[in-house]
C-alpha cells in the first residue's frame, strides 16, 4: 500500500492514503483500470446508468422539500412544485423523465449483455448484481409513481398491490400489511414515501458492489473473448473517461428533447386527475417500462398464474448463465442465436404494445403468443441452441483483429 | 477470536474432536446464536407489525347509513374502511334473476339467500376481486356487464344481481361486508 501512495507527489494525498488508501484506490478503478482495447458504444450505458442514479438522487432530494407525503396534500404539493417554486417545474420534469430514461439506459444496457453473452462464466455474479438492481428500480419506480397521487398513481398502487392476493392462504394479510389500512390511503403513501427515498440508495450500494464485480472479473468486450495480456488492454483514463463523457453529453441531447419539448409524452395524462378512491379510470396503464410485464401479467386467465409468469419474466434472468449452454460468449460468433436474439427484442417490444392496449382482439393474442415465445427463447430455445449451433471461429485475442485490422463483420 | 483468548482449550478442541471440549464449544456456539435469532426476530417484529393497521385506522371500521331516500332499483355508495360499499335496493326482476340460478355452475357457488340479509336489500364491497378496482354498474347509464349486475372495465369481470362473479379473470364474488340492520332504514355496516 505504502508503494502505491508513493506514485503521490501531494504530502497532504500522501499522507491521508497511507492511513486510509482511497486516493490509490480511486487510482486503480477510475484511471489505471485495464479496459479492452475494443469496446463499442454499447459499453457506454453502464456509465450513463450510474449518471442518471446521480441525476435522480439529487433531483429527488430537492423535490423532497418541497413534497408532503400526506394523502390530502400530496397532489397540490406537488401541483405547487409546477407552479410556485423556483424552477420546480424543471426539477420535477428532469426527475419524472429520468425514470424513463433511466429505464432506457439499463434496458439497452441488459440486452447487451444478452447479445455479447456478459452473463457467462465467469460474469454471473456481476449478472445477478445488476437484476438485483434492476428489481430494486422498478420497486423505487413504482412507489416514485404513487407520490404524485393521482387518478393513475392511486389505481397503478391498488392493481400493483393487490397482486399480492394471489399469495395462497396469506394473502389478504399481506395485502393489508403493504397497506397498512383496509385499502390504498394515506399510510400506504406514508411508508411508499419512506422507502421511495430509502431503496436509491441501497441501490448505490448494491452498484459500488457491481462495479467490484466487475473490476475483479474485468469487461466483457465485443469478441466476447478473455484478456490474454497487455496488449489487448488500455487504461480506462483517459480513453474510456472521454468516451464515457461524450456518451453522457450526446445522451444528455436526448434527455433534454423530453424535458424541455415533450416533458408529458412518456407519462399518463390522466394521473394529472387528483385521486379519487371512489372511481376507477376507465383505462389502467402502467407507465412505459412496466408494458411488458404487465401484458404477461394479462395473457394468462388465471390470476395467481399470471401474477406467478409476471414476476418469473424477470426472475428467469437469473438463471441466463446456465440456460445459455454455448461455449462462445459473442453473438457475434453465433449465427443462429444471433438471429433469435433480435426476435427476442422484437417479442419484448410486442409485449410493451399490447400491455398498453385493452386485452381483448388482437392485443390479447399479441400478449398471449409474445409471452410464450418469451419462455421459449429463455428457457428452451437457449439451451437447444448452445447445443446445437455451430459457432464461427473467434480471433485469437482481442490486440490480434484489432491492430491487424482484419475484415470484421460488424455486429 | 476466542481461540487465540483460550489457546490451550481451544487447540485442545480441534485437536481432539470427540474431547468434551468440542461438545461445549459447540453447545455453547449454536446457543448463542439461537439466542441471537430468537433476540433479532422479536425485535423485527414490532418493526413489521407497526405496519399493519394502527388503531385508529382499525377504529373508523364502522360507518351507519340511511337507506331510507334509496328507491326500488336505486343504487348508493358509501365509503366504509376507505373504500366504496355498493348499497342497492333490488326489483323483483332482479331478485328472482338472482335466486333462480343453478348454484352449483358458478364460478364461486353461493346461493343468493347467504349474501343477503333482507332479499331486496343487497349490500356488498365494491372492490373487484381480481385486482381491486370499482366495478361500473352503480350509476344510470353505467354498463352492468352480461348479468345486470355490475361490470368491472379494468380486465373485464362480469357479476350478476347478487354480485357474483360470472365471467371474467376475478375469482371470487363480491365480498359481503359485515352489516346490521340498526332500523328499518338505517344499516350499521363494520
Ligand atoms: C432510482 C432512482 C429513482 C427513480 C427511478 C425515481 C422515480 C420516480 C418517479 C417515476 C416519480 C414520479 C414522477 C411523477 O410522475 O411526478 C418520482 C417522484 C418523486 N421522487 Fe423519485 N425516483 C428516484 C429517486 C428518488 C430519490 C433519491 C428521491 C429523494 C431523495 C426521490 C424523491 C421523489 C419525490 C419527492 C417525488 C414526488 C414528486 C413528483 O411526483 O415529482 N426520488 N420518482
Ligand atoms: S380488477 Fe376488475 S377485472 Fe381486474
Amino acid at each position: 500500500m505504502a508503494s502505491t501512495s508513493a506514485m503521490f507527489d501531494n504530502k497532504l494525498v500522501k499522507w491521508v492514503d497511507e492511513r486510509l488508501p482511497i486516493f490509490s484506490t480511486m487510482q486503480h478503478a477510475g484511471m489505471e483500470y485495464p479496459t479492452p482495447r475494443n469496446l463499442s458504444y454499447w459499453w457506454n450505458f453502464g456509465s450513463l446508468a450510474g449518471f442518471m442514479l446521480v441525476v435522480m438522487i439529487v433531483t429527488g432530494i430537492v423535490l423532497a422539500m418541497h413534497y408532503t407525503p400526506h394523502a390530502d396534500h400530496a397532489f397540490a404539493s406537488v401541483e405547487r412544485i409546477m407552479r410556485d417554486v423556483n424552477y420546480g417545474w424543471l426539477i420535477r420534469y428532469i426527475h419524472m423523465n429520468g425514470g424513463s430514461m433511466f429505464f432506457i439506459v439499463v434496458y439497452i444496457h441488459m440486452f447487451r449483455g444478452l447479445y455479447y453473452g456478459s452473463y457467462k462464466a465467469p460474469r454471473e455474479l456481476l449478472w445477478w448484481l445488476g437484476l438485483v438492481i434492476l428489481v430494486l428500480m422498478m420497486a423505487t419506480a413504482f412507489m416514485g409513481y404513487v407520490l404524485p397521487w393521482g387518478q393513475m398513481s392511486f389505481w397503478g398502487a391498488t392493481v400493483i398491490t393487490n397482486l399480492f392476493s394471489a399469495v395462497p392462504f396469506f394473502g389478504e394479510h399481506i395485502v393489508t400489511w403493504l397497506w397498512g389500512g383496509f385499502s390504498v390511503d394515506n399510510p400506504t403513501l406514508n411508508r411508499f414515501f419512506s422507502l421511495h427515498y430509502l431503496l436509491p440508495f441501497v441501490i448505490a450500494a448494491v452498484v459500488f458492489l457491481h462495479i467490484w464485480a466487475l473490476h475483479t472479473t474485468k469487461s466483457n468486450n465485443p469478441l466476447g473473448i478473455d484478456i490474454k495480456g497487455p496488449q489487448d488492454t488500455i487504461p480506462f483514463h483517459p480513453y474510456y473517461t472521454v468516451k464515457d463523457m461524450y456518451g453522457v453529453a450526446v445522451f444528455l441531447i436526448f434527455y433534454a428533447l423530453f424535458v424541455f419539448f415533450a416533458p408529458n409524452m412518456l407519462g399518463d395524462p390522466v394521473n394529472y386527475v387528483p385521486a379519487n378512491p371512489l372511481q376507477t379510470p376507465p383505462h389502467i396503464v402502467p407507465e412505459w417500462y412496466f408494458l411488458p410485464y404487465y401484458a404477461i401479467l394479462r395473457a394468462i386467465p388465471n390470476k395467481l398464474l399470471g401474477v406467478i409468469a409476471m414476476f418469473g419474466s424477470i426472475l428467469i434472468f437469473f438463471l441466463t448463465p446456465w440456460l445459455d449452454t454455448s461455449r462462445v460468449r459473442s453473438a457475434r460468433y453465433r449465427p443462429v442465436y444471433k438471429w433469435l436474439f433480435w426476435v427476442f427484442v422484437i417479442c419484448c417490444i410486442a409485449l410493451g404494445w399490447a400491455g398498453a392496449k385493452p386485452p381483448e382482439g388482437l392485443a390479447l393474442w399479441v400478449a398471449r403468443i409474445g409471452t410464450v415465445y418469451y419462455f421459449l427463447h429463455l428457457i428452451v430455445l437457449m439451451p437447444l441452441v448452445g447445443w446445437f449451433e455451430r459457432p464461427l471461429p473467434v480471433p485469437k485475442s482481442i490486440a490480434t483483429p484489432v491492430l491487424s485490422a482484419q475484415p470484421m463483420e460488424k455486429a | 477470536m476466542a481461540d487465540s483468548a483460550n489457546p490451550a482449550q481451544a487447540g485442545g478442541a480441534h485437536a481432539n474432536p470427540h474431547g468434551d471440549g468440542t461438545n461445549r464449544r459447540d453447545f455453547l456456539f449454536m446457543l448463542t446464536g439461537a439466542a441471537g435469532a430468537v433476540g433479532a426476530a422479536s425485535v423485527a417484529w414490532p418493526l413489521i407489525d407497526s405496519m399493519n393497521p394502527a388503531a385508529d385506522v382499525l377504529a373508523l371500521s364502522s360507518t351507519e347509513v340511511n337507506i331510507a331516500p334509496v328507491e326500488v332499483g336505486q343504487a348508493i355508495t358509501v365509503v366504509w374502511r376507505g373504500k366504496p360499499v355498493f348499497v342497492r335496493r333490488r326489483t323483483a326482476e332482479e331478485i328472482a334473476a338472482a335466486e333462480k340460478v343453478a348454484v352449483k355452475d358458478l364460478p364461486d357457488p353461493q346461493p343468493d339467500s347467504a349474501r343477503v340479509k333482507k332479499p331486496e336489500w343487497l349490500i356488498v364491497v365494491g372492490v373487484c376481486t381480481h385486482l381491486g378496482c370499482v366495478p361500473l354498474g352503480q350509476k344510470l347509464g353505467d354498463p352492468r356487464g352480461d348479468y345486470g349486475g355490475w361490470f368491472c372495465p379494468c380486465h373485464g369481470s362480469h357479476y350478476d344481481t347478487s354480485g357474483r362473479i360470472r365471467k371474467g379473470p376475478a375469482p371470487a364474488n363480491l365480498e359481503v361486508p359485515g352489516y346490521v340492520f340498526v332500523t328499518d332504514t338505517s344499516v350499521k355496516i363494520g
